[in-house]
């Protein structure tokens, strides 16, 4: 056991994160009650485009979905069984057999009915994506579902012809959403959630920037709490406003050297989509002084980073920051467009070598000593290539493990067998 | 606090004056203390004797009086280059699970492989097959020894390689023959996970598996170097254990 070197205290924020997060799950339920809207998509989606709809908008996005049933053992274990009696393959991305599996259920896992949306609006961002919501509409007896293709490419390859392309599905798109709602697009609710996009997923790079501290102000448990609120609202004003607010207080923090573990000794980092059911697993480190500052995937989910005058990470300087004005619809969906796609967790759909250098980046900055890396079977988009990803560390010489799991079905994850690699990993790094 | 077995090291002066072994069975901790009472019975001491104690293996939470624990990879790594300071890689096979460690001249593990939730890399499989060809599982080694050709086997799952044993049988392939491919397959599953580590001399082959010549032979042959294997090569984790305080790695 490690002893206590650093002063330690809960972030003060911490409520507002479960209060914002908490009321953009009811007010999807509620949203029809408001005569209101509901859309439901991926977190990779353009989630601003559809603000143009009205204030009374309310977006269920399917990833975190999926892991809120994750977390709760036995409702995931009965979306399973029932999407698995339909023939669905057990094999496929586990939020989306969680999610499917409160369609059939007819269970929200918030309680009550299934709150079926108005439309679907996503991107197909992985293999599974866009048969996610075709099969989810097809469920749900018809509704309607529009799916933007971003396979443009990795970001350093990036032109004006495939920023084209992504603008064009977009403008597609708005008119498509005219249709099925029957409402007319205001520009200037986009323009603000493009805005509000930009600002709010620079700023969580800042937050994870600001980790790179010793003693890190704040553990990967504690940020997967605080990262979900951009896959749940990245457009909205509310989410950049607590963002600036979790920032000041990081900043404090790390100011004041208060840790989020106070026995850090050892700093890990992991990868992927965590078994959610699992994530004792985390606290389990702590035991031996051992604080995971975070991953590429909690990072660069959401966070959009840009390389700095000294040459390493920071947040990337929004459009507002650089006095541009947007003030058409194309050029709010162009902004929209390159800003996403230079999100670091999408390039390596394209070679596992982007991310095998971005790993190695956050190893040196964040002052890493160890990886763990999580051969998640319940996601072929985010797993794939990790293998290659662990060959390039330790060639480079970073000590790494791996252990099997799934990120959203717990009969494919064993804690105990999990922790005796574990232990293994921590003798070698020499904090157990 | 093995899977299949309870193993017991007594050390004085770091040598080895008493061991013991006892199934698992249901009540590990049960085996475990009984084992433990017999070690020292032999060992002429008394558990007041008994300076410190480190378990490890699968059961090792539930081992009577022990001061610290280690992880099944760190006690092979400290045991196998005590008996052969040359050691850099040490494959373990024991009844449920394959594993290999690499480590340097302290006997510090640097890193592992497990082979994870199959039984086709472990001594089960073995076990399996052997009733598959109603031979005793501690004649499958020697008759391995005896085929003629080189059969292979396809499956590298234990369930889909029994049929395919049975397949053989129908086919009137000799039992040697398929014996060999038997342990041709396990060690082909072991070698490509040590590759995964990189195989750097000298090698040391412990656990249970370390005691079939069949196997020996077959990692040999796939892994393309000589193979050192102690005597009671079961037993060297539980010494790995037993040598935490004196060698001052791991333990906690």
């Amino acid at each position: 056991m490690a002893e206590t070197k650093y002063k330690t205290k809960p972030l003060d924020c911490w409520n507002d994160a479960k209060q914002l997060r908490a009321k953009y799950y009811e007010d999807f339920v509620k949203a029809h009650e408001k005569g209101g809207i509901r859309w439901a998509g991926g977190a990779w989606a353009f989630s601003a485009v559809p603000e143009g709809l009205g204030d009374d908008v309310y977006s269920l996005t399917g990833e975190p979905y999926g892991a809120t049933v994750a977390y709760n053992r036995a409702f995931a274990e009965e979306c399973h069984e029932a999407i698995e009696a339909k023939g669905y393959a057990r094999d496929l991305c586990a939020y989306m057999r969680n999610y499917w599996g409160s369609i059939v259920l007819d269970k929200y896992v918030w309680g009550g009915e299934w709150p079926k949306p108005d439309f679907l609006w996503t991107t197909h961002i992985c293999c599974s994506h866009a048969k996610w919501y075709q099969v989810a509409s097809e469920l749900e007896g018809g509704v309607p579902f529009f799916c933007v293709d971003v396979s443009v490419g990795p970001y350093d390859r990036m032109n004006e012809r495939r920023i084209n392309y992504m603008v064009s599905q977009m403008t597609d798109g708005i008119k498509w959403m005219e249709k099925v709602t029957g409402r007319k697009y205001d520009d200037e609710k986009l323009i603000r959630a493009v805005y509000n996009e930009c600002r709010a997923t620079s700023l969580w790079a800042e937050i994870c920037a600001l980790n790179k501290a010793v003693p890190a102000p704040l553990d990967e448990k504690t940020m997967y709490s605080l990262y979900v609120l951009n896959t749940l609202m990245k457009h909205k004003k509310e989410c950049a406003d607590f963002y600036e607010k979790l920032r000041d207080e990081v900043k404090d923090r790390v100011k004041n050297k208060i840790a989020a573990v106070g026995n850090e000794k050892f700093r890990v980092m992991t990868d992927t989509q965590p078994p959610w059911a699992f994530l004792e697993l985390w606290r389990y480190l702590e035991k031996y002084g051992v604080v995971s500052i975070g991953s590429l995937y909690t990072f660069g989910l959401m966070g959009i980073f840009e390389v700095k005058k000294d040459g390493t990470w920071g947040p990337r300087t929004t459009p507002q920051e650089m006095g541009i004005e947007i003030e058409t619809r194309e050029q709010a969906l162009r902004v929209l467009a390159e800003w996403t796609l230079s999100r670091p967790e999408w390039q390596h759909f394209y070679s596992p070598d982007f991310k095998s250098d971005m790993m190695k980046r956050i190893v040196k900055e964040w002052k890493v000593d160890g990886v763990m890396l999580h051969y998640n079977r319940g996601c072929e988009g985010l797993s794939l290539g990790i293998a290659e990803n662990k060959l390039a560390l330790k060639k480079a010489g970073i000590p790494v493990m791996h252990f099997e799991g799934n990120m959203g079905d717990e009969r494919e994850f064993d804690l105990e067998r999990t922790k005796v690699e574990v232990d293994a990993f921590l003798e070698i790094l020499g904090a157990k | 606090m093995g899977a299949k077995n309870v193993k017991v090291v007594v050390l004085k002066d770091g040598q080895i004056v008493s061991r013991g072994i006892a199934l698992s069975g249901i009540d590990q901790k049960a085996s475990a203390q009984q084992v433990f009472n017999e070690a020292l019975q032999k060992a002429g001491a008394s558990l007041s004797d008994i300076k410190y104690i480190t378990a490890t293996g699968t059961g090792r939470d539930l081992a009577p009086n022990a001061n610290s624990n280690i992880s099944m990879m760190g006690a092979d790594a400290l045991g196998g280059t005590h008996l052969f300071p040359t050691a850099r890689t040490v494959i373990d096979v024991g009844a449920e699970e394959g594993r290999a460690v690499r480590c340097d001249e302290k006997g510090k593990m640097i890193d592992f492989v497990i082979n994870e939730r199959c039984a086709a890399g472990a001594g089960t499989f073995i076990e399996a097959m052997a009733r598959a060809l109603e031979v005793k599982v501690e004649e499958m080694g020697p008759l391995s020894l005896k085929a003629e050709k080189a059969v292979p086997m396809n499956a590298q799952c234990t369930i889909f390689a029994e049929s395919e044993v049975v397949s053989l049988i129908h086919a009137k392939t000799p039992r040697a023959d398929i014996s060999r491919a038997i342990h041709d397959a396990i060690a082909d599953r072991i070698a490509s996970m040590t590759r995964r580590l990189g195989v750097q001399r000298d090698v040391v082959l412990v656990g249970g598996v370390a005691k079939n010549v069949g196997f020996i032979d077959a990692l040999k042959r796939i892994l393309g170097v000589d193979i050192l294997v102690p005597p009671d090569p079961e037993f060297v984790g539980a010494l790995g254990a037993a040598l935490v305080p004196i060698r001052g790695i791991g333990g906690t």
